[in-house]
């Protein structure tokens, strides 16, 4: 991940994130409770500013968040289907793998965009992410059925991309 | 009222059904599964969407927890895939080589690449301790 440097922008910025976690977990306005959470929230924000890179404020446009609920529903989707893979492939006796590991090159720039192409391949049907190095994702796939690069980013990481790069830009 | 709260209670109660099912068959999968990798994908998939519909189902019962449960299904999706990430890799570089029906392994390279690239930075330090000795 990148480092940023410590400003306090950035700071209050992580610290209203971070309470706004704390009081979506407890939703009471007790001052003990958000005294509480102030403290913690200014603890934790402290530590973690130089590497806190999400949720960039530029990005919530009307446009972004069309796209945020249209990449929910792609992932959603392909974590169903991989539900019933994985059912699939475990109830039939003969267990029908053929497990390697590819790689493939992606376009994105962005160290968050990233984690979160890495996250859905993840969760995506037979595959699993085992490293990211640069922009070339190492991934274990369960059945392998083509070596080719161009059909493996094909098959593996297409959907997701075209989104997230509508989001993040390249 | 009371019909809407009844439905709520079914639905929620078969969305934990459906998660029990899946974190069932998650199980049976770590259990059939030949090596570490594969192990990993059926856990972590059946996992995640077996814990996040019972948590789901959950809420749907108790409608008044329904923001926090929305809080912990987001943080179930986050940190289900970047633990089983964390996993495989330090596996793989602990030296644990997956299992395969005809070897196809693009990490490999790679792993064995930045071995020698360490080994190379370590001799050097050697060296300029032996000179500086």
């Amino acid at each position: 991940m990148t480092s940023k440097s410590f400003s306090t922008g950035r700071f209050l910025y992580t610290f209203i994130i971070i309470f706004l976690i704390w009081y979506a977990f407890t939703t009471s306005l007790q001052p003990a409770e958000i005294i509480v959470g102030i403290l913690l929230s200014l603890i934790v924000a402290y530590i973690t500013v130089v590497n806190f890179n999400c949720c960039d404020p530029v990005l919530i446009t009307p446009s972004h968040i069309i796209y945020f609920i249209q990449y929910f529903f792609v992932f959603l989707m392909a974590l169903v289907k991989a539900n019933f893979d994985v059912a699939r492939r475990v109830v039939n006796p003969k267990l029908p793998i053929n497990p390697g590991i590819v790689s493939f090159e992606t376009k994105l720039n962005n160290d968050f965009a990233k984690m979160v192409l890495a996250n859905s391949i993840t969760l995506t049907p037979g595959t699993l992410t085992i490293d990211v190095i640069d922009n070339r994702f190492f991934v274990h796939w369960i059945d392998v059925t083509t070596e080719n690069k161009e059909e493996i980013y094909k098959e593996i990481a297409e959907p997701f991309e075209k989104v997230l790069l509508k989001i993040y830009g390249s | 009222m009371d019909t809407l709260n009844n439905i709520l209670t079914y639905l929620g109660l078969g969305f934990v059904l459906l998660g029990s099912i899946f974190l069932f068959l998650g199980a049976l999968g770590i259990y059939r599964m030949p090596d570490l990798y594969n192990r990993l994908q059926a856990g972590t998939k059946a996992s995640t969407l077996g814990a996040m519909s019972v948590v789901l189902g959950v809420g749907l019962m108790q409608p008044s927890w329904m923001i926090k449960l929305i809080v912990i299904i987001l943080f179930i999706g986050i940190s289900n895939p970047l633990s089983s990430h964390a996993l495989a890799r330090a596996s793989y570089r602990r030296g644990i080589r997956p299992f395969f029906k005809k070897k196809i392994d693009a990490y490999e390279q790679e792993v064995e690449r930045e071995k020698q690239q360490r080994k190379k930075n370590q001799i050097k330090v050697e060296k300029v301790k032996e000179v500086a000795d």
